[in-house]
């Protein structure tokens, strides 16, 4: 059983702060969907209005089609798992699992049948007399989604719960928490600042910041045709050369940077006049001569071996810096530290977006 | 390195000093129970004896104040730990201009001498009695006013253990356990309430003590019944008995035995957690081979 | 009673005020976590944690503050007389502080009872920094954590003694035929015993003795937070162990040591069993004056002025004193 989650021109304000201005989504029940953007940007204060710790100042929040205004967490047909997890400490693994069958006065021997289920869920079996403290970081993730899972919510809401683990664990998390999702089949909203994890996971991932969603879409659409300058910044690595925009037609403009005059792609329309962006991302610039209007002059000024990628990083005119991003395989010789280099690019991997805030680092 | 050694020695002699210092008269007094003169002294050592502890049984008017001191710190415990209890949530939750008068309210007890605090609950309530005709009755008498007047102060003392416990409090908890469907009130029976657990007992343990050993407030509050300190006050302004030395005995031996219960469940706890603690490291050990 | 009635009504007019200030400001200022006392803890939980808070601000601490300061304007009177004609409102027993009211002279006797139980109360203070400093400063930056489980035992363990008892057991060691001048009398120091209770020797003793813990705590807590880090660059940089103290320690401190200071200071004055049982006999301790208006004479109107007035100027100087060092009240009274 999954229900969808609709945002309705939500806007949240603590005074005169506004963490959350004017969003409206439609996440579709079953979905996996994230919400990416660095801290600050509002993605917490969406979950807590959908999980029923804040009522928005204005605007609706609906769960499966129902106005949750004025529904309590308590009453919501969401289950959240906590970025601290908030495991209660007192109760034994069993009875954490199954406290919100407590509270709905669900009987012991049931709730003793459902913790032996859900500890199987988990790969916990017969675990459940442990005291939390005795679980490894890992497990206690798992505690956390079977507790969240076992009041059978409609929509889950997961807000950072992998930024405690390490690494190697955390990536092996990711592919749990999907394989978990595919197997209950509900609704999971997601937080995260981590692009890795919203890229890998997602279904659709809605990209925040400063309390505006910036766009919407799947992992690909997001990192491969971003509609604001924030997200190309934000979501990989990218090269702004922002200038004034040249020449425009419906697919491609020209914009005269501090490094000259340079082609893209021009989704959202860009007209002759118009501060613009220009970004080309690290992997899509090559070290070497192409067309005038997709080449530059620089010099290297050093160069980083990352295993599966070398990053090279260069200056150019203006002392700005670039970035090229060589892989393993390319043929590409990489000059040494201070030799001058033309760097060029596909016209279609240049992305022209109007000015805008940029991610920062 | 001889300077670091002189250091240590003297550390040493003054621990040593301090320690005397605390100890010493209670020693001196622990041996005069035990020995024969009717002026308690410790030296000479004439002979050993028991007979003070046996007229310490038989002081009558000791024993009832012990019975009413026993009252009244109940009195005070089930007064002040709800109260302490109440008063530390309310200063979690409370409006934010008014909580720096209500800190000050709340704590002006712990800062007023024990004189006044029984003098103003004696003047006080004996109106409020008598207007409400309740001073024939029940109420006016000197436990119930001393009741009244030491949880006036415990309550502080109990509000002070709560919030100190209240702050390391994990929001998250509470939140958690709403979200999954549980109502205020089961929060706080489920989840707050067996958190501060410890809290509770350390204020049952402290409010009960520090009204037992009271004497400033009690002294103005208590009219014409007596408690356990009364009375000892009583007897030492008359003149001093070995008797007095027996009761503190006792007393010291009370509390060391509390002292080595507490130690040991202590050390429990610890080797639980200890346990615990074993058992994640195993665990988390075992997760990243599996991993691997 | 109309002049004592009106007691009753500061309380609600003060939580009025605030009651109104809250609610104008939320509807001025709407703030989404937000949440009504009663719909967070609940209709049952939330009446009886009021319930209780406020019977215990109200009926014991607030009200019976603000009656004995009105009953302290009020003369001493037979209780039938009590609410009649010659209940007026009066300073009389203020003025009798002053001004001794039976023979019309200056009351050099309770005035200077209170001056010298302040003086010997600051005298205590100091002495107790003293005594307690060193060692809190060796718990909280030296001992290892078993030990100081051991120390704090060996300071909790006396002090479950009874403040009388522990008076008591100090007058044995002090008194004429006591342990003291026995072996100051043996070992042929002196030959008539020294009257250590009469020259208040023991009263300052007993009250040292009965507030240590008192300092120890407050004092602990605070250096204990400090970081070893910093004492030990202090000494890298060649740093004589004095100025650490004085530069580093002391001033980190500081909010601990005005804690234990105001504690002490406030408790030793109003302490009534050591000056009781341990003062020499011509000694008078402020508190005892107030004793005797309440056992002896049946004043107590002027018992009530004569506390307040003790409050008000033990308060006044702490104030003073925090200001003198630069400490905020509020940390003080943590």
């Amino acid at each position: 059983m999954s229900a969808g989650v609709e945002l309705d021109r939500v806007t949240v304000r603590f005074g005169e702060f506004t963490a959350v201005d004017n969003a409206t989504l439609d996440i579709k029940g079953g979905e996996f969907f994230s919400f990416l953007g660095p801290s600050g940007c509002g993605k917490t204060t969406i979950l807590r209005t959908v999980s029923g710790f804040l009522e928005p100042t204005h605007g609706h929040v609906r769960i499966g089609g129902q106005d949750m205004s004025g529904i309590g967490p308590n009453k919501r047909p969401t289950a959240l798992i906590f970025q601290n997890l908030a495991l209660f400490p007192l109760m034994s693994v069993a009875e954490n699992i199954t406290y919100g069958l407590r509270v709905r006065g669900v009987d012991k021997a049931s709730r003793r049948k459902k913790a032996d289920e859900l500890l199987d869920l988990i790969a916990l079996p017969g675990q459940g007399d442990k005291l939390v403290s005795e679980l490894s970081g890992g497990q206690k993730q798992r505690v956390a989604i079977a507790r969240a899972l076992a009041v059978q919510p409609k929509v889950l809401l997961l807000d950072e719960p992998l930024s405690a683990l390490d690494l190697k664990l955390r990536q092996h998390m990711r592919s749990e928490l999907r394989s978990i999702q595919q197997k209950v089949g509900i609704t999971f909203i997601y937080i995260t600042h981590d692009q890795g994890e919203a890229l890998t996971m997602s279904d659709r991932i809605a990209v925040m910041s400063d309390g505006v969603i910036q766009q919407i879409g799947d992992g690909k659409a997001v990192y491969d045709a971003p509609t604001t300058a924030f997200v190309a910044s934000f979501v990989g690595e990218n090269n702004p050369f922002p200038g004034i925009v040249a020449q425009a037609d419906d697919n491609y403009a020209t914009v005269d940077t501090a490094f000259g005059r340079l082609r893209g792609r021009n989704p959202r329309g860009a007209k002759a006049g118009d501060k613009a962006i220009l970004f080309v991302r690290p992997e899509s610039a090559r070290l070497g001569q192409g067309e005038t209007d997709t080449t530059f002059a620089s010099t290297v000024k050093n160069v980083a071996f990352e295993g599966n990628m070398t990053h090279v990083y260069l200056e150019g005119i203006g002392k700005k810096d670039v970035t090229v991003s060589v892989g393993r395989r390319s043929s590409m010789t990489i000059p040494a530290p201070h030799e001058a280099t033309p760097i060029c690019y596909d016209a279609e991997l240049g992305i022209v977006l109007p000015e805008g805030m940029l991610a920062r680092e | 390195m001889t300077s670091k050694m002189i250091m240590r020695g003297m550390i040493g002699f003054y621990i040593l000093l301090f320690f005397g210092y605390l100890f010493g008269p209670l020693a001196v007094m622990g041996i005069t129970a035990f020995n024969t003169p009717n002026y308690p002294q410790a030296y000479p050592f004439e002979a050993f004896t028991l007979d003070w502890f046996v007229k310490l049984w038989n002081h009558r008017s000791m024993m009832d104040g012990l019975k009413n001191s026993i009252i009244i710190g109940i009195g005070v415990v089930a007064i002040s730990v709800p109260v302490g209890l109440a008063a530390s949530i309310i200063m979690s939750q409370i409006y934010h201009r008014a909580r720096g008068l209500y800190y000050l309210v709340t704590i002006s007890p712990l800062l007023t001498p024990g004189v006044i605090i029984g003098i103003s609950t004696v003047i006080f309530w004996k109106d409020v009695m008598s207007v409400t005709d309740l001073t024939k009755g029940l109420f006016y008498k000197g436990i119930i006013l001393t009741i009244l007047g030491q949880a006036s102060f415990v309550s502080a003392y109990c509000l002070l253990i709560f919030m100190a416990r209240l702050t390391r409090f994990d929001r998250a908890q509470e939140e958690a356990a709403l979200d999954l469907g549980a109502s205020y009130p089961q929060v706080f029976w489920h989840i707050l309430l067996p958190y501060l657990k410890p809290a509770v007992v350390s204020a049952v343990v402290i409010g009960f003590l520090s009204s037992f050993e009271n004497y400033n407030t009690t002294t103005f509050a208590i009219l014409a019944d007596k408690t356990l300190v009364t009375v000892l006050a009583g007897e030492v302004r008359q003149g001093t008995t070995p008797a007095l030395s027996a009761l503190a005995v006792i007393i010291i031996g009370i509390s060391l035995l509390g002292a080595i219960g507490y130690e040991i469940a202590k050390r429990r706890e610890q080797t639980r957690a200890d346990r615990a603690y074993r058992q994640a490291q195993i665990a988390e050990r075992d997760e990243v081979e599996a991993i691997a | 009673m109309s002049s004592r009635a009106f007691v009753f009504i500061i309380p609600v007019i003060v939580i009025a005020i605030f009651w109104v200030m809250a609610v104008r400001e939320a509807k001025r200022r709407p703030d989404p976590t937000r949440k009504g006392f009663f719909e967070r803890n609940g209709v049952v939980l939330g009446s009886v944690f009021i319930a209780l808070v406020a019977f215990w601000t109200l009926f014991l601490v607030a009200l019976p503050y603000l009656y004995m300061v009105v009953e302290s304007f009020h003369p001493a009177l037979p209780p039938m007389k009590r609410g009649g004609p010659d209940d007026v409102v009066t300073i009389a027993q203020y003025s009798s502080f002053v001004v001794n009211p039976t023979i019309g002279a200056v009351n050099w006797l309770h005035m200077s009872a209170l001056l010298f139980s302040i003086i010997a109360s600051i005298a205590v203070t100091a002495l107790n920094f003293a005594i307690c400093y060193p060692l809190a400063y060796y718990m909280a930056q030296a001992g290892t954590p078993q030990k100081i489980r051991l120390l704090m035992l060996g300071l909790i363990v006396p002090y479950w003694v009874n403040e009388i008892l522990r008076a008591f057991s100090l007058r044995l060691l002090l008194a004429s035929r006591g342990l003291i001048n026995q072996a100051l009398m043996g070992l042929d120091i002196t030959d008539a015993p020294i009257d250590f209770l009469g020259n208040n020797t023991g009263l300052y003793v007993g009250l040292s003795y009965a507030y240590l813990l008192v300092m120890m705590f407050p004092l602990y807590n605070a250096i204990e937070s400090l970081d070893k880090n910093q004492i030990e660059a202090a000494r890298d940089l060649g740093a004589p162990w004095w100025r650490i103290h004085r530069d580093v320690v002391i001033p980190y401190a500081k909010p601990g040591i005005a804690s234990g200071c105001t504690m002490v200071f406030m408790l030793s004055v109003g302490s009534l069993a050591a000056p009781q049982f341990l003062g020499g006999p011509r000694t008078l301790w402020f508190t005892a004056v107030i004793y005797d208006f309440f056992f002896q004479s049946f004043n107590w109107p002027r018992g009530a002025a004569y506390a307040f007035i003790m409050l008000i100027v033990c308060i006044a100087l702490v104030m003073a004193m925090l200001r003198l060092f630069k400490v905020s009240l509020g940390e003080a009274i943590k």
